[in-house]
């Protein structure tokens, strides 16, 4: 037990140190998990931990990652880059084998060598490449899309990789390895395929892949409004969990790759309303997997081994980072990708990936590598991705400026049609997200009922079942990019405590908020907002002016006097709100109560000294000179 | 320096193309203040102090505004109605826009023989504007030939938006040969009367 705990004690403090630092310094949070594992390489070894099983355990982070990313991609969308997941993907992985292998057939390996290495080689990093785009917002560029379809295709490849590898298999090393048998898989596994032959295997396959297409589309809805009648927030990370761990288990089950199973899954659930809620409860243990899956990438390099062979080592991770590059850049320029985006593809995308340790295992297990070759590509690897942020940055400091004026452009255009995110669609929320979508904004509409879910989707509204006052939900739901926040909830507290939080948070978005109270108004313009709508003040104003009008005063002298009223209501409403204190009750704020006190005693003297408090004010335009005002003039000209 | 109001109205800003090309040039103007009246009132609830206040911050008024039946667009009239009240701009003790500027920028649909006695508008544009002028001259301001643009939904707006931002550049910096500029009957974007430049 302390075992454990001492583990995850020395990883959580290297990475709550390293990464803040990293970011600080613009390196990224990838290359400070890198970092925190270097720096703890000689901890975990003192200590005897086996950093390759809890990189296999870490892994799992890919795995979700993936579901994220279906969950954002919407199968239409899919379908649309079909071209460049087949063409782009296709290709990059072909060509950058083939160029690989040459590279090593010229270094003197022998053909079936060199194509392993090219294979192992030619995958790129999903976990660094997405990780790295998502954070500096380069996920919806032209080069982050590319990127991310060629990352898409590799995982695919890597079915067909695996398939092809044994074939490979060299006599000489076969013979000596006979021991290691077959089960070279670390821990028990369970497999649906073993011992049926090939049509049986592909039966199954379709079935599994079927069962999580119907599941996703049919599955989730029940079981979510089940969940949700417990009220309980833990219940739903469960849930989803144990979807996305069960899918994965499934996968490997028939021998397909997790990742892409859960990522199919994402793509299936992309519609449904629990999307965000499915986001934000995986989101954190994507995070923390990726981390440390990334801190067992630092801490598993063997650096007896790289300081032995320092000059051949980064002599070979130049260059297939080169070889990849130009491979990846011809491609950019043959899909007609714009100059920023074709740096940032190409730069991006050129280092080995976490397949490749994998693969590597894979291949050893398989006698298609010596160990020794094995070893040295593991540091390859490892070194390749370390040195990805890198180039990052380089992208990021040289080539984004020059192509400055495009990004301006682009961003220019996502504010013309930014979004509204309503939280609360009830009796408030609803008449504005109707008014909203009739004059033909988008909106994206957060609650926390699961029978409103269902009216709103089959009128087409794009409504997100939960609590919007979840920070992590209101950021999947996109309020990094909304333009305009309606907080339309009824809980007073929570629309406060969420009106400051979106306002510390994302000062760029603006917030309406439905106030309960006058007292309420106080409370929200304490939190920072500064556009509070009474939810029955303009009814209950209207209904005044009806019986005005019903006890015989002039419709127009009636209109007047509402104004006249309403005016004076939001100044005195404008005049108390800065002293109001949240943390003081206002009987008990001094400032507060005497000021509100000295305008009431105000207006309650203008009503005893003319029967009407606010005629005067209103008489005053339109009224025409007075006698006396009339004689001046005659008497002046 | 002269201390310019800009005002400007028109209620279909999204289909109006002159003068929105006129505010598109006046907004590169600096130094002046700019207000959008249909912006600012659109419940046409003017608050007659703080357009008090303004215009006795200012020396220069400038309305523009598309002509509505011979006139301009309600909210103008509204403004007027609320803001330039008695005992402030005129009648008893009411001298606090004595001395200031007030000139009109309009645009009109009918092309310019139209106004005249023989076109078919029957009478000059000046005969038109004349609520206006005498508008100001209760008020004790002096009453600025307008700048004008006929036949404005078929011109193109470049020339008088361009002239339009010289012209509050020519206000602003006391450019303008004020003698000519009230005595003109119109002035046009070839026609400003700036002071010849030495």
């Amino acid at each position: 037990m302390t075992g454990f705990l001492m583990l995850a004690f020395l990883f959580l403090v290297a990475g709550v140190v390293a990464v803040p630092i990293a970011t600080r310094l613009g390196l990224g949070s990838v290359l400070g998990y890198l970092i925190a594992g270097i720096v703890i390489s000689p901890l975990l070894s003192g200590l005897g931990v086996d950093v390759i099983s809890i990189q296999h355990f870490a892994e799992f982070g890919v795995v979700m990652m993936l579901f994220l990313v279906g969950l954002e991609l919407e199968p239409k969308l899919l379908w649309a880059m079909r071209a460049k997941l087949l063409g782009l993907g296709g290709l990059q992985v072909l060509l950058t084998t083939l160029a690989v292998m040459g590279a090593a057939m010229a270094l003197g390996q022998s053909w079936t060598i060199a194509l392993a290495i090219g294979l192992v080689l030619a995958l790129s990093s999903t976990a660094i490449v997405l990780q790295t785009l998502n954070e500096k917002g380069l996920m919806k560029s032209d080069g982050g899309q590319s990127s991310f379809a060629v990352l898409l295709f590799q995982d695919i490849a890597v079915i067909p990789i695996l398939a092809l590898i044994p074939l490979l298999a060299l006599p000489d090393l076969t013979s000596t390895a006979a021991e290691h048998a077959a089960g070279s898989d670390h821990g028990t596994s369970f497999s649906l395929v073993d011992g049926l032959n090939g049509w049986q295997t592909a039966l199954v396959t379709i079935a599994a892949i079927a069962a999580v297409g119907l599941g996703g589309a049919y599955l989730t809805r029940p079981v979510f409004r089940f969940i949700a009648t417990a009220r309980l927030r833990e219940l739903f990370t469960a849930t989803a969990l144990m979807f996305v761990v069960g899918i994965a288990l499934l996968m490997s089950m028939v021998g397909l790759s997790p990742a892409l199973g859960t990522f199919l899954a994402g793509v299936v659930l992309a519609n449904s309303e629990y999307r965000h809620e499915l986001e934000s409860d995986i989101d954190p243990f994507r995070g923390l997997l990726l981390g440390l899956f990334f801190m067992t990438v630092g801490a598993s390099i063997n650096f007896a081994l790289l300081f032995e062979n320092f000059g051949t080592i980064l002599g070979l991770t130049v260059g297939l980072i080169a070889i990849k590059a130009a491979v990846l850049l011809i491609l950019a320029r043959v899909f007609k990708l714009a100059d920023g985006d074709r740096w940032l593809f190409g730069l991006g995308m050129a280092q080995a990936g976490e397949f490749g340790f994998v693969l590597l295992s894979f291949v050893v297990a398989n006698h298609v590598l010596p160990t020794a070759i094995a070893d040295r590509l593991l540091l390859v690897v490892a070194l390749s991705m370390m040195l990805t942020p890198a180039l990052f940055i380089f992208y990021e400091r040289v080539i984004l400026p020059r192509y400055d004026r495009e990004q301006e452009q682009e961003a220019g255009e996502i504010e013309a049609n930014g979004q509204v995110i309503i939280a609360g669609h009830g009796r408030f929320g609803g008449i504005i997200n109707r008014m909203l979508l009739s004059a033909g904004y988008q909106t994206t509409v957060l609650d926390f009922s699961a029978a409103q879910m269902d009216m709103l989707r089959s009128y087409g509204v794009r409504a997100f079942f939960g609590d919007a006052t979840r920070p992590d939900l209101l950021h999947a739901a996109g309020i990094a990019e909304a333009k305009v926040l309606v907080i339309a909830i009824d809980d007073k507290d929570q629309a406060t405590a969420l009106a400051r939080y979106v306002r510390d948070t994302y000062p760029h978005v603006h917030t309406v908020a439905r106030a309960h109270d006058r007292i309420h108004v106080y409370a929200l313009y304490a939190a920072g907002c500064r556009d509070i709508i009474r939810e029955t003040f303009d009814s209950s104003v209207r209904a005044g002016r009806s019986v005005y009008e019903a006890m015989g005063m002039h419709p127009f002298e009636a209109e007047q006097l509402v104004r006249a009223f309403t005016d004076d209501d939001r100044a005195t409403l404008v005049e108390l709100a800065p002293l109001f204190d949240p943390d003081i009750p206002h009987h008990e704020n001094a400032p507060f109560r005497e000021r509100s006190k000295a305008l009431m005693a105000e207006r309650q003297a203008q009503l005893v000294a003319r029967g009407e408090a606010f005629r005067i004010r209103t008489n005053r335009d339109w009224s025409p000179p007075t006698a006396k005002d009339v004689a001046a003039e005659e008497k002046s000209s | 320096m002269a201390r310019v109001i800009h005002y400007h109205a028109h209620p279909g800003q999204k289909f109006s193309n002159t003068n929105r090309a006129m505010m598109r040039a006046a907004s590169q103007v600096e130094g002046i203040t700019r207000v959008d009246l249909y912006a600012e009132y659109p419940r046409y609830n003017v608050n007659t102090d703080r357009e008090q206040a303004r215009l006795l911050d200012h020396d220069v008024i400038v309305f523009q505004f598309p002509l509505y039946w011979y006139s301009s667009p309600s909210l103008v009239k509204e403004w007027i109605d609320l803001v330039l009240e008695h005992g402030f701009a005129y009648g008893a003790g009411g001298n606090k826009l004595a001395g200031k500027t007030l000139m009109l920028a309009i645009t009109t649909a009918g092309p310019q023989d139209a106004y005249a006695p023989q076109g078919y508008q029957r009478h000059t544009l000046r005969t038109f504007l004349t609520p206006f002028e005498q508008t100001a001259r209760l008020c004790k301001m002096q009453f600025a030939a307008p700048y004008v643009q006929y036949s404005a939904l078929k011109t193109d707006a470049a020339d008088h938006a361009a002239g339009f931002a010289r012209l509050l550049q020519g206000l602003r910096d006391d450019r303008l040969d004020m003698r000519r500029a009230l005595t003109a009957e119109v002035i046009t974007h070839d026609t400003l009367p700036f002071v010849d430049e030495v």
